[in-house]
């Protein structure tokens, strides 16, 4: 079935003529910036998932408030579709656009408004990059903790909207933890301040709720998040193993030992083979795994769990330990983990990155597995994984050009996610759903839960304008899909051990 | 049910008495161990007694994730987790033992070290939950990173039961910490406030401050190293750590006496110009907690004022003990449970009349 939108199974969308719409925008706002040319649409067409592209209707670029109030009011008033987008780099097609919709683009919204010392927050417009925050609270000694890959580029709107991770969540959290207030506009255009500058606020967590909703309950005007002060002192230490299984069995051991390290991170040969060739970093290409252990605090107990570390790795097994000497080799040994993505996508053409997540002690099953479905599909599969909280990003590589590859790494990374449920994990455990895992859902959720998902998202957007397609499928596609969650006994990956 | 010890998964007793209210239209008064009419407003309804669906259906320590049914006693789950030297680090209370895991969560109170560690909802990472359409479903999980579909499980924290029947909780744990150590040290509340705005830019081992009215009391927990280090540089003299268990269980002196308990949020560094009565700061001064005979307006604009919220805390004093929202905002959170709910069973007026 094919990924984009289909009114079929996706649901009906309103006839838009964009002439008439364009009229009403620029005679609302003679000042806002609205692209309809298809050179100027263009760069719009797709998010970080490339993969899927499509023309949007219009493209709006607005610079105040009040503008995303008026151009969300002229939207519900047409039934006009909208879908958000930050810095566009998203992995799983959240910003996708629509044919018959209006991609509203909140980059703009690039000022910080406050940084607060004292009460240790950040008041941000959502357009603002994740990284900024953090450079903006440095001269305080302070720094926002979430930190996903892209967050050179990334901006906090879209941390919001997809609830973004990074590599030190298992300690520090994810966007859901160190936000304490956003602002948002409905798809009616009514302004809500969720959360509060104290540490709750009444009524229901409608701020959880909006952390990681990917767009579909509202558009993201303001985000406040919390500022951390920054560890004294971060240590890593590097360990090889002779298998992912005993690289695994560390990891546990480690947790098991009282240590919440602040980052726990595993890379399979392949990954370490394409990072070292394109970093070289200084990690040993004949491994089969390596992790990467970072202590962060105050330097007497860093020191202490540096050696508890180091003994739990020599018990587990691991062929060689090192301990980053300075901090220029710290920033070495993880440049290698962070480039990851783009080391692979030297190896070849194309690749395409998974985001399961299981319970840890399944990681030598799911790894098994994704190794015999590589060999069967006959696309190799590269594995970088976040090892202390379970999120696997295998990483699929294959060639567009050749007929058929797109879609067979796409199969094959649906059975990889497939496989995740079945374990009982995660389709996705901070890229979130968009628009590649839409049919992966059905596996995850039943109709009822679904149900319930849909009637959340009524409360909130009635008329289902606001990026719809995403996050949540239809009853229908499930249906047609045929992936919908079958019943105990029958489920797929019968030969796995049950949780 | 209410005499049961035994873990029994009474899921189904349950979705039938919800089915059954549903079919009749009767509103549910959701209890566990009915520790908490202090918080939010009275119930009404047909009690559905969660007591009897108890037990811990899976905790690995090496996966930092604990399930239980919501019947399960919280003092239950706190020895065993502590037997494996972890524990949930938001603190909840006990309440006299009697306080159940699914009443910990829809309540959402935190304890004192919620500034530092987080609130209950950072640690929900799924649950299970009877819908009003008469449906046992299952959301999030046992994984530390989940973003498929909405946080469902972290919206059920702290709803009061308005939105569907809790029964079953995943939590994140975590490992105790190594060393501990509770300091007193004497000054007022300003001096205290003034602590609290300089330390929390620094990476001190604190997790729990608190004014008592008498003294600044604090506690340290990391490391012996770091723990050590900050007593050196902090000063004072040591104290019971059976404060925080006082503290976090509402049996401190300042909690007794007949006039009405407010609890106050707002952010740590305000200073909220808070009515005549007597002051108990916890979180480091993010909640405040004031014993005032003055009005409810009085105490509600004080809060406003400084940006955050204020609840009452004693049973009767006030109509409507959490603090009133917005007009716009009330009228999302009636959609969002005319979705859930349409029919209104769950806890109707728990949270605000009306809803």
């Amino acid at each position: 079935m094919n990924i984009l939108y289909d009114e079929a199974v996706d649901g009906a969308l309103g006839k838009v003529d964009a002439r008439d719409l364009f009229a009403e925008l620029r005679a609302a706002m003679p000042d806002l910036q609205i692209l309809h040319r298809e050179e100027d649409l263009h760069p719009y067409e797709c998010d970080g998932l490339s993969a899927y592209r499509t023309m949007p209707l219009l493209v709006v670029l607005p610079e105040r408030i009040e503008q995303v109030e008026a151009i969300l009011r002229i939207c519900h008033a047409r039934r006009v579709p909208v879908v958000a987008r930050g810095a566009g780099t998203g992995l799983s097609g959240g910003a996708l656009p629509l044919a018959q919709g209006v991609l509203l683009v909140m980059a703009r919204f690039n000022r910080i408004l406050e940084v607060n010392p004292r009460a240790r927050f950040a008041r941000v417009q959502p357009g603002v990059r994740n990284l900024a925050i953090s450079q903006a609270a440095a001269p305080h000694g302070l720094y926002y903790a979430p930190d996903p890959s892209s967050q050179i580029a990334c901006s906090i709107g879209g941390n919001v909207a997809e609830n973004a991770g990074g590599v030190h969540c298992l300690k520090y959290g994810l966007t859901v933890h160190n936000v304490i207030g956003i602002e948002i506009l409905t798809m009616e255009g009514e302004r809500l301040k969720l959360g509060a500058d104290a540490l709750d606020s009444p009524g229901f967590d409608l701020l959880a709720l909006f952390m990681g909703s990917e767009g579909m309950l509202g558009i993201v005007t303001e985000v406040t998040v919390k500022l951390l002060p920054k560890p004294r002192v971060a240590r890593v230490l590097m360990a090889s193993f002779d298998s992912v299984d005993s690289a695994g069995r560390a990891v546990a051991d480690i947790i098991g030992e009282g240590i919440i390290p602040g980052g726990l991170e595993m890379m399979d040969k392949l990954a370490i083979q394409a990072a070292e060739d394109f970093i070289h970093a200084g990690y040993p290409v004949e491994a089969e795994a390596i992790l990467l252990c970072e202590l962060d605090g105050v330097e007497a107990d860093v020191a202490e769990d540096i050696e508890r570390v180091r003994a739990v790795l020599g018990r587990a097994g691991a062929t060689a330990v090192s301990l980053a000497r300075d901090e220029a080799e710290r920033v070495r040994f993880w440049a290698g983990r962070k480039n990851a993505f783009p080391a692979v996508g030297r190896m070849s053409p194309d690749y395409y990155c998974m985001d399961g997540t299981i319970p840890r002690k399944h990681l030598p099953t799911v790894l098994r597995g994704t190794a015999a479905l590589s060999e069967r599909y006959g696309l190799r599969v590269a594995n970088v994984f976040h090892a202390g909280d379970g999120n696997m990003h295998p990483l699929i590589l294959f060639d567009a050009n050749q007929p058929g590859e797109l879609e067979r790494a796409e199969e094959l990374g649906g059975r990889i996610l497939e496989l995740c449920v079945a374990v009982g994990g995660t389709i996705t455990g901070e890229h979130g759903v968009g628009r590649e895992k839409i049919n992966q859902m059905c596996v995850q959720f039943n109709a009822d839960e679904l149900s319930f998902f849909h009637a959340v998202k009524a409360a909130f957007d009635a008329e289902g304008l606001l990026n719809p397609g995403k996050n949540i499928p239809t009853l229908r596609r499930c249906a047609e899909n045929g992936r919908m969650r079958v019943h105990q006994g029958e489920m797929p990956f019968p030969d796995l051990e049950r949780f | 049910m209410s005499t049961e010890t035994r873990d029994a998964d009474r899921g189904e007793e349950l979705l039938a008495q919800v089915c059954t209210a549903l079919a009749t239209g009767t509103p549910l008064l959701i209890q566990g161990g009915g520790t908490k009419a202090f918080h939010g407003r009275l119930g009404r309804g047909a009690l559905l007694d969660t007591r009897g669906h108890r037990g811990i259906v899976g905790y690995d320590p090496t996966e930092l994730v604990v399930t239980a049914r919501a019947g399960t006693l919280v003092a239950e789950l706190d020895a065993v987790l502590d037997a494996s030297g972890q524990m949930l680090a938001f603190e909840p209370a006990q309440f006299g033992g009697q306080a159940t895991v699914g009443g910990m969560v829809a309540a959402g109170l935190s304890g004192p070290r919620r500034p530092w560690a987080g609130a209950v909802r950072d640690f929900v990472l799924g649950c299970r939950v009877i819908s009003g359409h008469g449906k046992h479903l299952r959301f999030g999980g046992e994984v530390m990173k989940n973003v498929a579909g909405y946080d469902v499980s972290r919206l059920m924290a702290g709803s009061l039961g308005c939105l569907g029947l809790l029964t079953e909780v995943s939590l994140k744990v975590l490992p105790k910490p190594r060393s501990a150590c509770t300091l007193r040290l004497d000054m007022d509340v300003p001096a205290a406030l003034e602590r609290f705005t300089e330390w929390g830019r620094q990476p001190l081992p604190i997790t729990a401050a608190c004014h008592d009215g008498d003294a600044l009391m604090l506690r340290l927990e990391g490391g012996e190293g770091s723990v050590k280090a900050a007593r050196e540089a902090l000063g004072g003299e040591q104290a019971s750590p059976a404060f925080w268990t006082a503290l976090r269980e509402f049996q401190l002196g300042f909690f007794a006496g007949p006039a009405p308990l407010w609890r106050i949020s707002v952010a740590n560094d305000s200073r909220p110009l808070l009515p005549d009565g007597v002051q108990l700061v916890d979180w480091g001064g993010a909640q405040r907690w004031l014993k005032t005979t003055a009005g409810s307006e009085e105490v509600r604009r004080a809060a406003a004022g400084a940006g955050g919220h204020a609840s009452c805390f004693t049973p009767g004093a006030c109509d409507s003990p959490l603090h009133p929202l917005p007009a716009v905002l009330m009228r999302y959170h009636r959609q969002l449970k005319a979705q859930l709910d349409p029919q209104g069973i769950f806890n109707p007026g728990r949270m605000y009349a009306g809803l």
